[in-house]
């Protein structure tokens, strides 16, 4: 089975679990378009409890008909407990489970526990006091994650076997990452770890660079995911460069670290907190990195495309068009390019941690 | 930064942790030990292959330089045997020659001594029939002339005296 036949039939499966496509029609007060562009672009950068494809106005009657597919929402409030996204109607109506009651906010997508009426208390400064259960839905990111790890698998899986049906060359769509995989090899890995021991992280450097990149690229597509843009995802990754780096590192990155080498003792005390401040400066400014670089993307993606409907002339509109246009192609190079410093950066932090003394210096 | 962690969403943390490490296992099994080995037995495969190639042009080369080596030795051992041969056909016609030389010498030697015994008889036989002939005069003039003997004797030793060698 050839593996687009594989993806079109994982597509079907996902869909159709969804129960098909839910079509939710919701009164929404209409602001002006500054004000939906902006909640728009916002509501956009953050994670969903549904996987939404489009909406449609009825101009007559102002109401809104949502395109998505729901997904499942899991929380854990004295026990697991599971619901379709769909019920929630977009934070419009109450779910209740053994006489809890949960709502959600569409705002910030979260769910919270309230009482019957669906009553959100607010502080001072606009924030939510109600206590939230501890969600482990699988939202619209975690079900793109999902999928992207399958299309990963088959993807590579297919390439593998392809070395031994073919007599040692590679066939098929994997062809086209064989010579990425020789550079991550060669050009990230070898220079920055060494020969020695560059094998043991071989595999986390490739998947994440592919599992960033394809995040990222699947971000610049209509589908309109923002995963890697995404905080808790990029902290994850850069947890476990974290991990890795500091779990696998010798004797002497521990050395360099407290008690560095060749310089007077009086440095030495100075240096050891600035270089154990770093153990975490590092993976902190991966994970901001990656972070900040795709929020951004998006963000002047996002309104760039909308600048064209506040200017609704053409001169404005395809200008801003070009703009928009011009963007998304340097937010192609982006994609790749975060993903080659995330895994050249982790390479570099594994290469400290297994330095051998007797080579470097 | 505090919006940030209020960003922050567990579960998708935890999803994607789980999810992450569960896919560079089974990545690292089905697909990157895999993908890596056969490239690197692919590379190693083209290494061997060309070493290969390097040492057998080296071998062809040798081959080639032995192949020289010996015409050269075959040409220089013609050039000598001609040589050889030249000088010993030199050597042979001087040699020839030289006999020849001596030979006609020693022919033209005794041809010489020949010559001088046969001058040297005809000589001694001229002499004896000289002799003979004086004698036969002697006797005429005896037999004719007796008067004057002194007179006679003169004329005899003069016409001896005549008689020259030659």
């Amino acid at each position: 089975m050839s593996l687009a036949r594989k993806f079109i039939l994982i597509l079907f499966f996902f869909s159709a679990s969804a129960q098909a496509i839910s079509a939710d029609i919701i009164q929404e007060d209409k602001g002006d378009i500054k004000s939906e562009i902006k909640s728009y672009i916002k509501h956009h950068l953050k994670d969903a409890h549904s996987f939404y494809l489009t909406s449609l106005t009825n101009d007559e009657t102002g109401k809104k008909t949502y395109i998505e597919i729901p997904l499942p929402v899991i929380l854990y409030d004295n026990g697991l407990k599971f619901f379709t996204s769909s019920e929630f109607k977009h934070g419009k109506e109450v779910v209740v489970s053994n006489e809890t009651y949960y709502r959600m906010n569409y705002d910030n997508n979260k769910i919270y526990k309230t009482d019957k009426e669906g009553k959100f208390n607010f502080s001072e400064s606009g924030k939510i006091l109600n206590e939230k259960p501890l969600d482990f839905s699988i939202t619209k990111n975690i079900a793109t994650i999902i999928l992207v790890s399958i299309l990963m698998f088959f993807l590579f899986t297919s390439l593998a076997k392809s070395y031994k049906s073919n007599n040692g060359i590679s066939k098929g769509i994997g062809r086209f990452f064989e010579p990425i995989i020789i550079y991550i090899r060669d050009d990230i890995a070898i220079p920055n770890i060494g020969v020695k021991n560059y094998k043991n992280y071989m595999s986390f450097l490739l998947t994440v660079f592919f599992f960033v990149w394809f995040l990222n690229m699947l971000g610049l597509t209509p589908l309109g995911v923002n995963v890697t843009g995404n905080i808790a995802v990029t902290f994850s990754l850069a947890l476990l460069t974290f991990l890795i780096t500091n779990l696998t590192a010798n004797k002497n990155y521990w050395g360099h670290i407290f008690w560095m080498p060749g310089v007077p003792v009086l440095i030495k005390i100075v240096l050891a907190p600035i270089e154990f401040l770093g153990v975490f400066i590092k993976p902190f400014s991966l994970l901001i990195r990656l972070y900040a670089n795709i929020q951004a993307g998006h963000i002047v993606l996002y309104s760039l495309i909308g600048l064209m409907f506040i200017f609704k002339n053409w001169i404005g509109s395809s200008l801003s068009f070009f703009l928009a246009f011009f963007i998304a192609i340097i937010e192609v190079l982006v994609a790749l390019l975060q993903a080659y410093i995330f895994t050249m950066l982790s390479a570099l932090y594994f290469g400290f941690a297994v330095e051998d003394h007797s080579e470097s210096h | 930064m505090e919006k940030l962690i209020e960003e922050f969403s567990i579960g998708l943390f935890f999803w994607q942790t789980i999810i992450f490490v569960i896919l560079i296992f089974l990545l690292k099994k089905f697909a990157w030990s895999p993908i890596l080995k056969a490239v690197n037995d692919r590379e190693q495969g083209i290494k061997d292959a060309l070493d290969s190639a390097e040492a057998a042009k080296k071998e062809m080369q040798s081959l080639q330089a032995d192949n020289e080596k010996i015409m050269k030795e075959a040409r220089a051992e013609r050039d000598s045997l001609l040589k050889e041969a030249r000088d010993l056909k030199n050597s042979m016609i001087s040699q020839a020659k030289d006999e020849a030389k001596s030979e006609a010498q020693k022919i033209i030697e005794s041809a010489n001594e020949a010559i001088l015994n046969e001058k040297n008889a005809a000589v001694s036989d001229i002499k004896k029939q000289v002799a003979s002939l004086s004698i036969e005069i002697a006797e005429k003039l005896l037999k004719e002339k007796l008067s004057d003997d002194n007179k006679q004797m003169k004329i005899v030793e003069d016409l001896i005296k005549d008689v020259k060698l030659k």
